[in-house]
């Protein structure tokens, strides 16, 4: 019991940062899934989204900056498609990768010029950064909505998926690229809608995220980026609940490895710190290699084999 | 045909040679207090950088491997050269928190034995520690990871180079690595001097120059032989060049070895230009830079990997620096060149580069290429 | 094709020409966002004072609070006699971006800018990254708040005029154990940050290593619950972070909502309004050591408010409101102890402040300056002791405390 209760805010903190990767981890897979690029961009899409809100919700009203950041966000998502991803369409992919990179780095040096690089503060939004209690460890109201929220989002995307033209062309797009464009889908089109709904997903996210952790500097979306594409590739890239799945995991494993020391004291494990809250982010990436090289296709990917 | 072949390498290397000297020239005309002496540290860190893009574009330009991981590898080459070249007086200061597990100096411990042959010596012999280092830990994570497809392998390796930036900080590796702080007091290049008589010459900027282009041309020998053409035919065309016999798994570990090599030499002539070796430093962002530079330069062009990394370091470092102070071509509008303005234009720039100028400066041509088009052009036009 | 890439090599080459043409002559010297600070009159003399400080990145607002002591005391003092000339008093800025790699080339464009000397920097990592370029230049430097030891060990270019971390540390440890009865710390560092990892060293040295835990988190990390939960569990009864401003906000976020329930603690980078805003109305308990306090000379705190309220781009720097941070008063100061060292010298060569510097003392806001034979650190024996009263958002004084 006591031990529940030392180890349940890591889970909590875990739960909701892992919601929040997974928001963002659904616009790295289905970029993905259909143009086969690492959309390097997509966390500075979602620190944009945080900067946006800071700025809109100085100059007006929270319930018109909310809806207006997140159309905003979506026309950037889908501009940047445009203007960086779209010439390149011929080209080999790792010219689409070098282009992403190039957009991670103007954004993130837009970023930091139009903040001075100095730190945002992230407004307060009312109801959602309340404090609340769950199971006697204090937290913040968004902690307990962010699971809550993110499956309702995924079942909704994954019905979009399933049962309307759209997805089905999206699918259609993403197992075999020519011939669904030789089958008449505006390859294009179906393209820009995977960014629009990324970049959507993205704003929402950047909501509950610095909610929680109300700061926004220009390197804010780099980490929680890098972190939401490995639980994309865990999960098994291209598959929307995959990515969910191996967010939450990332999540909870980076809180409760912070705490290991704590936790494995309190256990009788450790008789001396072992400085294990420095592998926290590099845990992350091992378990990235690791999955890559055992089973590259992840929790839930399909097999896919090369041709010649 | 030989011949002219032989007779350009012939005037490349006087090139080479007349920069060499004209950079030793450079280096007793140009007194730290100078407005020019930005153009030095330029030449500094922009040679160094030179070499990280070349050993890069080995891999990504020559064998088609897109890897991300080049921080990493530096990071490794910069501490071993630390580690190994710190004065055993400077140790306990520089290792304020641990007590130092490490306590040779190969500079001191030859220089005491040899004088400054000795000390040169082990300043050569750490360098080539450093390439080694990253070298054997290339090898062992280029095992399984260069079984990857493409953009698997980019991600891969720059995991790796996260990983390692952590191992790095870990605390418990503190009598090592100095935990996260910072390892200096080691041999920089400020500290070459050629003392001849009485005049004192200054090697500061000539030191990295000097490692950079022997690196380099080592690298370009690599390339002409029988190894670089199998390198390019497995960039090209992997199931051909198997099915001509070529071993792909021998040789992508080999070129993943040998990029991770100069890498971390490159990472050692860092830790020598910056006079500091940090792991925090040797972020992901600095990957891409190098990355960014191989494209500015041409994907596939070694001389174009040089000519990016110092552009990209002059206007980065240098030129473009006023963009940020308010006065930028005589414009004073410090309402718009104020902080930061200077990397939004810079980036723009890359960006034009990526989407526009997909071939970079040389594409996948060479410097003497560019002389010898001409020069058949002109005897077609007899 | 051909004709494609020769157009592109001809378009980037003459690009990058133009821009060496123009950037070249260019080192840099005008004022980040107050274009009428140092104005230099026509045929004047000038002499050059080097800012180096960081204007972005973790520690941007620090650094632009320092700045604006230094602006002001500009303005205040434009001019300087040096050897029975006046010289008008130009300030040069280069901004180290927070960063140890970018740290050696913004003190290189200082340096290739002509200063007579150098001022700067806040944090301690940067100083020390750059202190060779100094060195190697033979122009010497003031630190202004960067505490920890290394800056002007073993050097003879890096002066300073605040306390160090062993002191600091102590005093802090000492004010734990006396305020708070606590026998047990946590303390919290950011990876790779001289400051922090120094100070919280130094603390555990004088509080008791064994019984303290130290955590170090990475860089970039904005989620801070696990360390507080950490430091719940741990059983500590003071939190102890002295990291910069920017990480602070979100630990008192954290602490704020996870109902810490203990003292926190920190050295002088807290000492800002970033923290009485993010403090303002939460639940925490926050004490500083600081080099000044606000009060101690009404007449400058009287002056420099109304300076800062009348431009609009001073009122940013200083985080929107006009509290007098301590490094704004060590940024002042440390510009009229160069202006003494430079009168001292009676030249503008670098070598000759160099050699009279050490010597130079000066009555600053902040109390007596001088500096040691041993490494040209300042002689301070005094720091004070703030708490954050967070309802109404601001500073009060608790105690003036030595070792």
């Amino acid at each position: 019991m006591d031990l529940m209760n030392t180890v349940l805010p890591y889970l909590l903190s875990g739960i909701s940062v892992g919601g929040q990767y997974a928001l963002i981890a659904i616009g790295y897979t289905m970029v993905y899934g259909i143009l086969r690029l690492i959309n390097f961009a997509h966390g500075d899409v979602f620190m944009v989204a945080g900067l946006m809100m800071v700025y809109l919700s100085a100059s007006m009203p929270l319930y018109l900056a909310v809806p207006l950041m997140i159309v905003l966000t979506v026309l950037l998502g889908f501009l940047i498609e445009r203007a960086a991803y779209k010439p390149l369409r011929t080209a080999p992919r790792m010219s689409v990768m070098i282009s992403a990179i190039g957009v991670s780095y103007l954004l993130q040096n837009l970023a930091l010029y139009i903040t001075g690089g100095l730190n945002k503060n992230y407004p307060t939004i009312p109801w959602v950064s309340d404090p609340i209690t769950v199971f006697g460890s204090p937290t913040k109201r968004v902690t307990l909505i962010t699971p809550f929220l993110t499956v309702a989002l995924v079942i909704v995307l994954v019905w979009l998926i399933n049962h309307t033209r759209v997805g089905m062309a999206m699918r259609a797009v993403s197992r075999d690229f020519e011939t669904a464009q030789l089958m008449g889908i505006r390859i294009n089109n179906v393209i820009s809608v995977t960014f629009v709904i990324g970049s959507f997903l993205a704003a929402v996210g950047s909501m509950l995220y610095f909610s929680n952790y109300p700061g926004v500097v220009p390197t804010s979306g780099g980490m929680p980026g890098l972190k939401a594409f490995v639980a994309a590739v865990f999960g098994g890239i291209g598959s929307i609940p995959g990515a969910v799945v191996g967010a939450f995991i990332i999540g909870i494993c980076e809180n409760i490895i912070k705490g290991l020391d704590i936790i494995l004291q309190a256990v009788g494990v450790l008789k001396e710190p072992l400085e294990l809250a420095t592998f926290s982010d590099a845990f992350t990436f091992a378990l990235l290699i690791i999955v890559l090289v055992f089973k590259p296709t992840g929790l839930f990917g399909e097999k896919t084999t090369d041709k010649v | 045909m030989i011949t002219t072949r032989k007779k350009t390498n012939l005037i490349s290397l006087l090139l080479v040679a007349a920069m060499l000297a004209l950079v030793i020239v450079l280096d007793q005309v140009i007194q730290p207090t100078d407005s020019m002496s930005m153009l030095l540290k330029v030449l500094q860190k922009g040679s160094i950088y030179a070499l990280a893009a070349v050993s890069m574009n080995l891999l990504n330009g020559f064998t088609g491997l897109f890897s991300l991981g080049h921080a990493g590898f530096m990071l490794i080459g910069a501490y071993t050269y630390a580690i190994l070249t710190i004065p055993s007086e400077a140790r306990d200061v520089v290792y304020q928190y641990y007590d130092a597990a490490i306590r040779l100096s190969f500079p001191e411990t030859l220089g005491n034995a040899m004088g400054p042959a000795g000390t040169l010596l082990g300043v050569v012999l750490a360098i080539i520690a450093a390439g080694l280092a990253a070298t054997v830990i290339a090898w062992l994570i280029g095992l399984p990871v260069l079984r990857l497809k493409s953009d698997y392998l980019a991600i891969a390796t720059l995991g790796f180079a996260e990983v390692v930036r952590a191992v790095f900080q870990w605390g418990k590796l503190g009598p090592v690595t100095n935990g996260s702080n910072p390892l200096k007091s080691f041999v920089r290049i400020n500290s070459f001097q050629l003392k001849l008589g009485g005049t004192t010459i200054s090697l500061t900027t000539f030191v990295p120059v000097l490692l950079a282009t022997l690196c380099i041309g080592l690298i370009v020998l690599l390339v002409n032989s029988t190894y670089g053409r199998s390198f390019k035919a497995i960039r090209d065309d992997e199931v051909a060049a198997e099915a001509m016999g070529i071993n792909l798994a021998r040789h992508k570990i080999m070129s993943f070895c040998i990029s991770s090599f100069f890498a971390g030499v490159s990472g050692a002539g860092m830790a020598m230009v910056l006079g500091i070796a940090q792991a925090s430093n040797f972020k992901s962002a600095m990957t891409y830079e190098i990355l960014l530079m191989v494209v500015l330069g041409g994907i596939g062009s070694i001389s174009g990997s040089c000519i990016g990394a110092m552009l990209f370091i002059a206007a980065s470092e240098w030129w473009l620096r006023g963009l940020d102070s308010g006065n930028f071509l005589g414009i004073n509008a410090p309402g718009i060149f104020r902080n930061g303005f200077r990397l939004v234009v810079f980036s723009v720039i890359i960006m034009i580069v990526v989407l526009f100028f997909r071939k970079g400066i040389m594409g996948d041509r060479e410097l003497p290429d560019l002389f010898k088009k001409r020069a058949r052009k002109e005897g077609a036009g007899k | 094709m051909k004709k494609k890439k020769l157009l592109s090599l001809a378009l980037a080459s003459a690009m990058v020409l133009s821009l060496a043409a123009c950037g070249g002559g260019n080192p840099g010297g005008s004022t980040p966002g107050n274009p009428t600070g140092s104005g230099s009159a026509a045929g004047d003399k000038v002499v050059k004072i080097g800012v180096f400080e960081p204007q972005s990145g973790d520690n941007g607002s620090g650094g632009k609070q320092e700045i604006l002591g230094m602006q002001y005391a500009n303005e205040k003092t434009p001019t300087v006699e040096i050897g029975g000339e006046t010289y008008t008093v130009e300030l040069v800025y280069a901004d180290n971006q927070s960063s140890n790699d970018k740290a050696p080339s913004a003190a290189q464009t200082l340096v290739a800018g002509g200063v007579s000397i150098v001022l700067g920097s806040y944090g301690s990592g940067v100083s020390i990254a750059a202190s060779d370029t100094f060195g190697d230049a033979g122009v010497p430097a003031i630190g202004v708040t960067c505490t920890n030891p290394q800056v002007t060990a073993g050097n003879s270019h890096y002066f300073r005029i605040c306390f160090l971390d062993p002191f600091q540390g102590t005093v802090l440890a000492n004010f734990a154990k006396d305020k708070f009865s606590a026998s047990k710390a946590y303390c919290l560092a950011k990876q790779g940050d001289d400051y922090s990892v120094g100070l919280c060293n130094y603390f555990m040295e004088a509080f008791g290593k064994d019984n303290c835990v130290y955590e170090t988190f990475p860089e970039g990390t904005s989620d801070y619950s696990s360390y507080v939960t950490n430091a719940k569990n741990s059983g500590a009864q003071v939190f102890f972070a002295p990291v910069s401003t920017e990480a602070a906000a979100l630990i008192i976020d954290q602490a704020a909502t996870q109902s810490l329930g203990m003292p926190m603690l920190a050295g002088d980078t807290w000492d800002s309004n970033v923290i009485t805003a993010a403090a303002k109305g939460k639940d925490v308990d926050i004490n500083v050591t600081t080099f000044y306090q606000e009060g101690g000379n009404p007449e400058f705190d009287a002056g420099i408010k109304e300076w800062i309220n009348a431009d609009a781009t001073n009122l940013t720097n200083n985080n929107g409101n006009d509290e007098v941070a301590a490094v704004t008063v060590m940024g002042y100061d440390a510009y009229y102890v160069a202006l003494e060292a430079l009168k001292a010298a009676g030249s503008t060569k670098p070598a000759d402040v160099m050699a009279v510097l050490g010597g130079v003392e000066f009555d600053g806001v902040s109390g007596h300056i001088a500096f040691d034979d041993v490494n040209g650190d300042a002689i301070r024996d005094v720091a004070y002791v703030k708490h954050c009263n967070t309802e109404t958002g601001s500073w009060e004084f608790v105690a003036q405390q030595g070792v």
